[in-house]
């Protein structure tokens, strides 16, 4: 479903939602159109090179996720090969390391994942509620500009600066990411344990938040801002 | 700082003699009064600092179903915080119209207590953190359950009831809570038919039982009257999130001045 964007806003960069038939993908359309994104939802792969921007979106399974994703791997790895930003939000981010403990279930063999950013999804220990759902706090750890923002589209609510630390996020998920490079993290979050809420590759062009920015208030709006800015710049 | 606790307000959706969606508030499930245009609403508390965003449908009528989705959709190109949509969803494709329309997690009552493997479909289909199991609990003071609590010198036990508390089932709560659990539910919503619309606080003994036996987070709903009755779930029965609707609806507290309240008093809140 595709929805318009208001006559105010004005298209800073064409974003592609990838449907690959799971979850809801007019929230994460409506976020990303009110940060200033024309959006389209296809599971062409012609449309993904035209596009600033690819965001691989999410939520489900991580066994279902890349099963429905494969037709797509390819042309995927082609984008995250090329200098398009490629924004993986929750298990999409998931979808981004090599493998997962979820796609291990059953006795099924483990499920490959995209392998963009080397490591393995976990799941969160016994003791500890799970799902972790809700809001919890984002601690930047370093440099990207996902977090930083950029200062001319700061709101009301937010600083000048477009940082996103210290500020809070909505989390689903019952798995975290467990990048092989320590530094692929870009902001921790706590939850029992310290565990990366957004990573991103060397390159610093594929990257995702294990929450919701979609659905993270003026924080996640924040977020998809500075990526609509990333896309425009590429 | 941790993983906060959520205030969440919930309005209840039935369609009007126009046929026209609007917003409801009743007492025990009963006597509903008209409060508001549901996507204004909606609107409302996105702006104003709620965690998240309740939506219920109360027709419970195939005509109402089209209308609701319709609405669905309009309340979810408004709010860019969660949204649970409930009322009558009966089969996996219930839950998928549901969420295509816009919802993040359905809530779901009697369709998984009349067929329980609804759970685990619709955990496997779309994820355990959107199945939100609700369960309408009542009160009872007989020999007939199997896990019992004491609530003011006497034996009590929490009996699941379908169609708003007006009919039983004869499930205790804490069994379906523990087995809904470990069908895939990624949340439990729990009602209490004896405090719902009382406003004299949640049902501490009932919420903190359910907390004891799963590990899933717990809403508790039903009887909210302020934030100090919010408090109380938080710390004595160890609610993950606390539901109100006429608090809210009727502007007698803000959820902002909630939400400052129980920061003062150390409860981990987003402001």
């Amino acid at each position: 479903m595709s929805t318009v964007s208001s006559a105010t806003e004005q298209s800073l960069a064409s974003v592609v939602v990838v449907d690959y038939g799971l979850g809801n993908l007019r929230s994460v359309t409506r976020g990303l159109e009110r940060a200033g994104a024309d959006v389209e939802i296809t599971d062409d792969p012609d449309a993904f090179a035209a596009a600033d921007g690819i965001v691989l979106p999410g939520v489900g399974a991580f066994r279902e996720g890349v099963e429905n994703a494969d037709p797509l791997r390819e042309e995927l790895l082609e984008i995250a090969a090329s200098d398009t930003p490629l924004f993986g939000i929750c298990l999409g981010m998931q979808m981004l390391l090599t493998t997962s403990e979820e796609g291990e279930t059953d006795g099924d063999a483990a499920v490959q994942g995209l392998d963009l950013i080397p490591g393995t999804n976990v799941r969160f220990d016994e003791g500890q509620k799970v799902p972790h759902m809700g809001w919890n706090e984002l601690e930047v750890e370093r440099e990207h500009p996902l977090v930083e923002g950029v200062d001319n589209v700061a709101s009301e609510t937010q600083p000048a600066d477009g940082s996103v630390d210290g500020e809070y996020a909505y989390f689903v998920h019952s798995y975290y990411a467990v990048p092989d490079d320590e530094n692929a993290a870009v902001a921790t979050t706590e939850y029992g344990l310290e565990f990366p809420s957004i990573i991103a590759n060397e390159d610093g062009t594929v990257f995702g938040t294990q929450f919701h920015p979609e659905k993270s208030g003026e924080t996640g709006l924040q977020i998809l801002r500075n990526f609509v800015e990333i896309c425009s710049q590429e | 700082m941790a993983l906060t606790k959520r205030i969440i307000p919930c309005i209840d959706v039935d369609i009007d003699e126009d046929g026209n969606p609007a917003v409801y508030t009743g007492v025990h499930f009963e006597d509903l009064k008209y409060t508001g245009d549901p996507v204004e609403m909606a609107k409302a508390y996105n702006e104003s600092g709620a965690d998240e965003f309740v939506f219920l449908d109360i027709t419970a009528s195939a005509e109402g179903r089209e209308t609701m989705l319709d609405v669905v959709s309009r309340v979810a190109d408004e709010v860019f915080i969660p949204l649970t949509v409930g009322g009558g969803i009966r089969t996996t494709e219930d839950i998928k119209e549901t969420l295509r329309a816009g919802a993040d997690k359905v809530s779901i009552t009697t369709g998984a207590l009349e067929r329980p493997e609804l759970v685990n479909e619709g955990a496997k289909a779309f994820g355990s953190q959107c199945i939100v199991i609700s369960v309408d609990a009542r009160r009872r003071f007989d020999e007939q359950g199997e896990h019992y609590t004491e609530i003011d010198g006497e034996s009590c036990w929490f009996e699941c009831t379908k169609k708003g508390g007006r009919e039983g089932t004869g499930i205790d709560v804490l069994e379906w809570a523990a087995e809904a659990e470990s069908r895939g539910a990624g949340e439990l919503f729990v009602n209490s038919i004896d405090k719902d619309g009382t406003k004299d606080g949640y049902d501490l003994p009932l919420t903190e039982a359910v907390c004891d036996v799963v590990d899933t987070p717990v809403i508790a709903s039903s009887g909210c009257g302020s934030p100090e009755d919010m408090y109380d779930v938080f710390t004595e029965a160890g609610a993950d999130a606390g539901l109100a609707a006429s608090i809210f609806h009727f502007d007698e507290y803000s959820i902002e001045e909630t939400k400052e309240y129980l920061d003062e008093q150390g409860v981990p809140i987003r402001l």
